[in-house]
């Protein structure tokens, strides 16, 4: 909303990699349009906090309508909004400290109940927010202002996590590749269960890992990203497990399950059989 | 004269199923035109721990558990040491007298139950015997419960058809033993059979029942005793068609999960207890601060910490008008009573639709396993308040949900008006601020919006009288006890007063109560919560508190209250 609003004054740091998944996202839901004529207001965008958050102000266009709740929190409220109106199209925005640190609790849950929900994950391994304090995904001994003499936990490959957890849908992205990026998350959506699109999106400002991820092809130096080969079976939980074990940052969809039924029509077939009273009758069969 | 009035406690061990004959007694005599009112106290196990279980029956509204037996069942010798001396001088002491033996002082009555029960040739008729025998003592027409089993156990595909005559034999053997005895209680007058239709129920069917009449879309809820029934009442009663009921991972995912329903255009509910309503402080705080219509019942229970699951207190409302950081004041709506569980589910959520915003709803462990008959509600003449939803925008997007101080449409997903429901200080649309001019009219409007639920009833008696007693919740039963019995009296004027609504106060109560040289106020809690936040509102209100995780007894509270009001006399006396 921020082109319309002069007094919204939260900006992101040039270059921030969370402006490739604005874009990213902003394609995805146009796309829908075009492709299903799902309105935009018919999509809901739960964003926890920290830079990452401030996404569902920053979207530019025709507005779809946000939830900017609390830090940690935005799967349990997109649950909420999710069940209460199953015909909405409910997307998370979150970085690493949000949904892998304080938030971590909420992602297992969903993933057994296959709430059809799509994450975007926005990993840059810092807390950029409260100025570059360690995350989950940061490195074992890396130096953070919050770790002075080096991160004494190991990094979490977040990916892995996904798939022991059962997430049904798991990509993985640059967010400076914007075209991959918008389809995956498009993708995503159209999947029916939870689906995560997890992407590396660089903090210019305490942890610049551009270069990292590119590399220097022409030095001959190898990136730390690579792409997925097309050869990958993505219904295969061993071959995508085997993706996950091979370090880097492996770009494209690790994990597809079959698709199974998500939770609104699981709760739909087994709530089928649910004796459906009026509240009159309920209170008739306490009269004494 | 005929006794209006019997009290029995079923004291013993968790677990011997004597829970089942004190239920079947009060709901046989609700059956018959009494009232009755049932209370629990257990430890928290599932088996096992000295449990009692009372009944009081009665020919007119029962307001207190009752503070003397006419009859206590002991069913060890624990229980019976421990509950004796509230045994009035009247009263007996019934036991088995093939599993205890107790001193023959006179007023003790062995009978052999379990074994009686099984001469019945059912297994399970040892609670028809104590039925039978209570019946036999309080001189009660044998029919009473004679009907009561022939309606209850009438499911001759489910329980057989020798249950319903083996258990009538055991209510003859357990009478016969009480007549030979030649024990006699009085007589219980007979019932005022009233003209209207009546529930017997217990406090979270009454607010399960209430939030379904008022139209309950979502329920999410995590297991906490003493909150937990009301999650199963939804699992096997409420669930449907935009009836959606899940248990959930945590407190912290139920709140944020019905705000997020709530966003969505829902009527969202959960209900929890102490532990879990401090896990769903910040969620409060979102609530409050996007402006999202929720409702959060807390069954309170001892605190603090894991303090005592299963025993009752009222040290919860601190917390509920004020559970999360910032300048929050939560709408707060407290039961009083079983009945009032169901009317104050229902003005919960009706407070919710109309001011926008989260209402907590205040409910006890006592009236979780008390069971009570209460007046069957007319369900048309009790309104329901529905979401003022946003529908149109006159084709442009201009409309600002949060633009304007006064309360305006709430827009929601899939239709016009598009905004962010925002945690951060906002604008009209949501979007995040520093301006202190917004932080200042941001404030000014969600503090502005209680003004809409100063309207609430509240009950008056002996206005006149400048001391009054002015309980909340649960305490309200004993203390218009104590204080009928002091106006009985004679001796001693007291008004009295009373509401469900304890934020914000309705405006005329409040007015009354500054008028007030004393408003003395019984609760249970320690620090004297509700009088000090009269207190700051001009009102001179003084506490009596208790704190054993037990109601109060009527005549240790009217004995209270006549101390403290002889002790204003003598202070105004030296003046």
């Amino acid at each position: 909303m921020t082109d319309k609003n002069p007094e919204y004054d939260f900006k992101w740091c040039p270059g921030c990699g969370d402006f490739g998944v604005r874009r990213a996202l902003e394609q995805a839901v146009a796309r829908r349009l075009t492709d299903t004529e799902e309105p935009i207001e018919n999509t809901v965008v739960v964003a926890g906090i920290g830079c990452s958050g401030n996404m569902v102000h920053l979207l530019e266009g025709p507005q779809p309508f946000g939830i900017h709740g609390l830090h940690g929190r935005s799967l349990p409220i997109a649950f909420g909004t999710k069940m209460a109106r199953p015909e909405l199209n409910v997307v998370v925005v979150a970085g690493d400290g949000d949904f892998l640190s304080i938030g971590m609790e909420h992602i297992a849950p969903q993933a057994q109940r296959n709430l059809n929900v799509t994450a975007v994950i926005m990993d840059n391994a810092v807390y950029g927010l409260t100025k570059g304090q360690s995350s989950p995904t940061s490195e074992l001994g890396m130096v953070t202002s919050s770790t002075p003499y080096g991160k004494p936990e190991e990094g979490l490959n977040a990916l892995k996590l996904y798939l022991t957890y059962g997430v049904s849908h798991v990509a993985s992205a640059m967010s400076s590749k914007i075209k991959d990026l918008a389809g995956m998350v498009y993708d995503a959506m159209e999947y029916p269960g939870f689906s995560i699109v997890h992407v590396q999106s660089p903090c210019t400002e305490f942890n610049d890992t551009y270069q990292e991820l590119k590399g220097k092809p022409r030095e001959g130096i190898p990136g730390l990203a690579w792409d997925i080969p097309d050869s990958h079976d993505t219904r295969d939980i061993r071959a995508a497990n085997g993706i996950v074990e091979q370090g880097g940052v492996p770009l494209g969809v690790v994990y597809q399950a079959e698709p199974k039924l998500p939770l609104e029509k699981r709760v739909e077939k087994m709530n089928a059989n649910a004796r459906v009273r009026t509240p009159q009758e309920m209170l008739n069969s306490y009269t004494s | 004269m005929k006794k209006t009035d019997f009290v029995i406690r079923f004291a013993g061990e968790g677990g011997q199923g004597f829970q089942t004959a004190a239920q079947g007694f009060a709901a046989a005599n609700v059956q018959a035109g009494y009232h009755a009112q049932t209370f629990a106290t257990f430890p928290s196990q599932i088996t096992g721990g000295p449990t009692w279980f009372q009944v009081r029956v009665s020919t007119t509204p029962v307001l207190s558990r009752g503070d003397k037996l006419d009859v206590l069942v002991a069913f060890n010798e624990y229980a019976y040491e421990t509950h004796k001396d509230d045994v009035s001088d009247e009263g007996v002491v019934v036991y088995d007298s093939k599993m205890l033996e107790l001193p023959d002082d006179g007023r003790s009555l062995g009978v052999p139950f379990e074994q009686l029960g099984k001469s019945t040739g059912n297994q399970r008729a040892a609670n028809m015997v104590v039925m039978g025998c209570l019946a036999g003592l309080m001189s009660m027409p044998q029919s009473i419960l004679e009907d009561f089993v022939s309606k209850r156990y009438a499911n001759v595909q489910r329980y057989g058809e020798k249950t319903i005559p083996q258990n009538i034999h055991g209510l003859t053997l357990g009478r016969e033993e009480a007549v030979k005895s030649g024990f006699a209680l009085g007589e219980l007058a007979p019932p005022e059979k009233p003209d209207y239709e009546q529930l017997f129920l217990n406090g979270n069917e009454a607010i399960s029942l209430g939030a379904a009449h008022a139209g309950l879309n979502f329920y999410a809820g995590y297991p906490i005793s003493p909150a937990t029934t009301i999650l199963m009442w939804m699992q096997q009663h409420y669930v449907g068609e935009d009836r959606f009921v899940y248990q959930v991972s945590s407190e912290i995912e139920a709140i944020n999960a019905i705000i997020g329903a709530g966003y969505s255009g829902k009527k969202s509910m959960t209900a929890t207890a102490g532990p879990g309503f401090s896990l769903m402080s910040e969620g409060l705080g979102l609530a409050w601060m996007a402006e999202i219509p929720i409702v959060v019942c807390d069954v309170q229970r001892g605190g603090p910490a894991t303090g005592l699951p299963t025993k009752t207190e009222q040290s919860d409302l601190y917390q509920a008008m004020h559970p999360a950081h910032g300048d929050v004041s939560l709408p707060v709506i407290a039961a009083g009573s079983v009945e009032e569980c169901f009317y104050a589910a229902i003005a919960a959520f009706n407070w919710a639709e109309r001011y926008q915003g989260p209402v907590i709803l205040l409910s006890e462990h006592a009236f979780e396993g008390r069971n009570q008959n209460i007046r069957k509600p007319d369900l048309s003449k009790i309104p329901v308040e529905n979401r003022n939803i946003y529908v149109s925008n006159n084709g442009s997007d201009s409309y600002h949900r949060y633009e304007s101080r006064e309360l305006g449409p709430f827009p929601v997903p899939g239709g016009p008006g598009s905004y962010v429901a925002n945690a951060s200080e906002h604008d009209g649309m949501g979007d995040t601020t520093h301006l202190p001019e917004r932080h200042v009219q941001m404030t000014e409007r969600r503090f502005g919006k209680l003004k809409l639920l100063e309207d609430g009833d509240y009950e008056s008696d002996n206005t006149e009288a400048g001391i009054a007693v002015m309980p909340w919740g649960g305490s309200k039963g004993p203390a218009r006890e104590a204080w009928n019995e002091i106006q009985g009296n004679g001796d001693t004027e007291l008004s009295w007063y009373y509401t469900m609504f304890l934020n914000p106060l309705p405006s005329r109560l409040l007015e009354e109560l500054r008028t007030k040289d004393l408003v003395i106020v019984p609760e249970l809690n320690y620090q004297g919560q509700f009088s000090s936040i009269l207190r700051t509102q001009g009102v001179n209100a003084e506490s009596l508190t208790q704190y054993t995780g037990l109601p109060f007894k009527v005549g240790e509270l009217r004995q209270r209250i006549l101390n403290r009001i002889q002790v204003d006399a003598k202070e105004g006396a030296l003046v």
